[in-house]
């Protein structure tokens, strides 16, 4: 109100605060402007050239090819397509087993870290340490634990188990299994019937166990960030509610299930929105540990656009996995987005609750919940 | 008797938790031990008996080998230059346009807002490419400059400092707009020293993202001059093994290029789990 008053009577500060809004915000702007927006229109233009490397993607060098680079990936047979069915393969079993299992486990972890236990602080320490820690690193370390003759296969001799060669074994799980049953060879039509370039008895391979490692990988570092998330969202549960249920004799199981499980529906949905984000990113991990090897079973799309770029100089076709990548992340999200929007969803009230900004009564509140605060 | 039967749940209870959560701990636990302790190892221990944790025999040849053998320390002079640059410059210039898009009224905040929030959607691998096309394109392939410009802003850093600034109340901006104060005064003298909690936490989330950062290294620059931390060690990891399997002098830098983040994890760790939960709260 005030505020309303002393602007009618002094237009002059309205001027001044349009210039200065766009002068503090003009920084930000004008980078991501530069270094997203105009690159992203370039690499459009280039997913549709054939430019490979030399000189400027705007000059002489790239012609416009068309839809080539798409129809490479998508519909001719080659190793291109063959390459991008592959990484899709590998990356749809990664997403199929990291995002259920981190969810429900950082779902665990910050269950059993939400009671009034002794050093519960150290413990979630411990359990966030690893989402902290550089890729590189984490990496590496996992590269040492699983190597053939590391520090997992030998736990395994211990129990008198002989531990596969992990990280150099392209075996896929699901082979493995079928195996055990003593189907180890595709039947005919399994064989013939391909698509995107690679037949549907190797689509139904499962993960390599080289995959496998970085799936333990991908829960390893992830299910701390999100065990907070849930920490927060618990935090957030009125604890007469459970009394009152306990009073009324409900069991443990039966308060997680009908007080808890419904009270942090939409963490549960950000939590899975971010994990379907982030495996469909793999990259870091890939290039640091095998490059998409052994017989590309980790190879990722983006990886592979990485690779198809800067080492193949394959510079559309790499441009054009970056989008179709996009594109399979984007429907993902609405495809999340719409399944838990239906109508008896109890979690639609929250997010239409005020927001929490940070170092608000409320987030302070998780503060003090912190690992610091172990009673 | 009942009593006793219940207190004798309990504790079982309670037992029974605390085996799985010292279980889970050791998981999470162990293996960074290992690293370190196989860090002090020589090559042939670290084989052959990569479970012990202590090294027979102790060794810091890992580490002298780090600092002769390789660039080390010009790895970690570059990503401390990068890290320090971004860190400082993001934390300034997000608050600013937090602070813009909080407060200031003007024609297009709306849309500058709905634009950022849409950018910040965009996945990072994404980007990965038209980065580099646009940085050659500029000339500053290869350069600190393009190591750090693109890292400056981030859309998310943004977004935080203006829930913030709306969670504080105009009323003091106020009486000092009264007063005579221009709006950078306001801004820098007034409401950035209200913002401390904000921007600590905006400071952490930068240097930890910047100090980690290793894909756009790989984009932007290709002279082995300008290696940071992360991308030196990563290609020491994939590099080839002709001298044995190196996991010692690996271990080691991955030890130490972990240390300046744990310092600050551990330093501002309450912070850092209050900082997660609420950027994502939103």
């Amino acid at each position: 109100m005030l505020n309303r008053l002393a602007r009618r009577r002094d237009p002059g500060i309205r001027g001044h605060e349009a210039a200065a809004g766009w002068l503090f915000l003009a920084p930000v702007i004008v980078i991501l402007g530069l270094f997203l927006v105009l690159p992203i229109a370039m690499a459009v233009w280039v997913s549709f050239s054939d430019w490979n490397g030399n000189g400027s993607p705007l000059g002489a060098h790239a012609h416009f090819v068309g839809l080539d680079n798409y129809r490479h990936l998508l519909t001719q047979p080659g190793l291109d397509q063959n390459n991008f069915g592959t990484s899709l393969r590998n990356n749809v079993y990664y997403v199929l087993l990291v995002v259920p299992i981190q969810t429900a486990f950082s779902l665990f972890l910050a269950v059993i870290v939400n009671r009034r236990i002794r050093f519960v602080g150290f413990f979630r320490t411990a359990f966030y340490f690893p989402s902290v820690t550089s890729s590189v690193a984490i990496t590496i370390l996992f590269l040492f634990l699983f190597s053939p003759t590391g520090v997992i296969n030998k736990l395994l001799s211990y129990l008198g188990a002989t531990g596969p060669s992990w990280l150099y074994d392209p075996r896929g799980l699901f082979h493995v299994i079928a195996g055990q049953f003593g189907v180890d060879q595709p039947s005919a039509s399994l064989q013939s019937h391909i698509f995107l370039g690679v037949s549907y008895w190797d689509w139904l391979s499962g993960p390599s166990i080289a995959m496998c490692v970085f799936i333990l990988l991908a829960v390893f570092t992830t299910s701390g960030t999100f065990m907070l998330l849930f920490l927060a969202a618990l935090q957030n549960i009125d604890d007469s509610v459970n009394e009152a249920a306990a009073l009324d004799g409900a069991t443990e199981w039966r308060k997680f299930r009908f007080i808890t499980a419904p009270m942090i529906g939409p963490t549960i949905f950000t939590v899975v929105t971010l994990g379907l984000i982030g495996t469909w990113q793999v990259f870091d991990q890939i290039y640091v540990g095998t490059k998409g090897s052994p017989s590309n079973t980790t190879l990722t799309p983006a990886f592979l656009s990485f690779n198809s770029s800067f080492n193949s100089n394959n510079w559309g076709v790499g441009a054009a996995i970056a989008f179709i990548l996009f594109a399979i992340i984007v429907f993902f999200t609405v495809v999340t987005r719409l399944a838990t929007r239906s109508p008896d969803h109890v979690p639609r009230r929250r997010r239409f609750g005020p927001t929490q900004p940070l170092g608000t009564p409320d987030a302070s509140r998780v503060a003090s919940a912190g690992p610091g605060s172990a009673p | 008797m009942n009593d006793a039967t219940a207190v004798r749940r309990r504790q079982l209870r309670t037992a029974i938790s605390y085996s799985i959560l010292v279980a889970i701990a050791v998981v999470f636990i162990f293996p960074f031990v290992i690293a370190v302790a196989t860090a002090f190892k020589t090559e042939p221990n670290a084989t052959a008996d990569p479970l012990n944790l202590v090294p027979s025999p102790f060794t810091t040849e890992a580490f002298s080998q780090l600092y002769k053998d390789q660039d080390f320390l010009l790895w970690v002079q570059n990503s401390a230059i990068v890290t320090l640059s971004v860190t400082f410059l993001r934390v300034f210039l997000d608050s600013l346009a937090g602070y813009a898009l909080a407060r200031l009224r003007f024609r297009g905040r709306g849309a500058a807002f709905a634009t950022i929030v849409a950018v910040m959607a965009v996945p990072g691998v994404v980007l990965l490419i038209p980065k580099f096309l646009m940085i050659r394109q500029l000339g500053i392939y290869n350069t600190y400059y393009g190591m750090i410009i693109p890292l400056l802003v981030d859309a998310a850093g943004v977004f935080i400092m203006k829930n913030f600034f709306e969670s504080i109340p105009v009323s003091v901006e106020e009486s000092a707009r009264i007063d005579g104060a221009n709006i950078f005064q306001i801004y820098w003298l007034i409401v950035l020293p209200m913002a401390r909690p904000a921007l600590v936490t905006l400071f952490i989330l930068s240097f930890q993202g910047s100090w980690n950062e290793l894909a756009h290294f790989i984009v932007s620059a290709q002279s082995t001059s300008l290696n940071t931390l992360t991308k030196g060690v990563a290609q020491l990891a994939s590099g080839q093994l002709g001298s044995g399997n190196r996991y010692p002098l690996k271990l080691a830098a991955s030890v130490l290029m972990t240390i300046p983040v744990a310092v600050l994890f551990f330093f501002f760790q309450r912070r850092i789990m209050n900082a997660s939960s609420g950027a994502v709260k939103e």
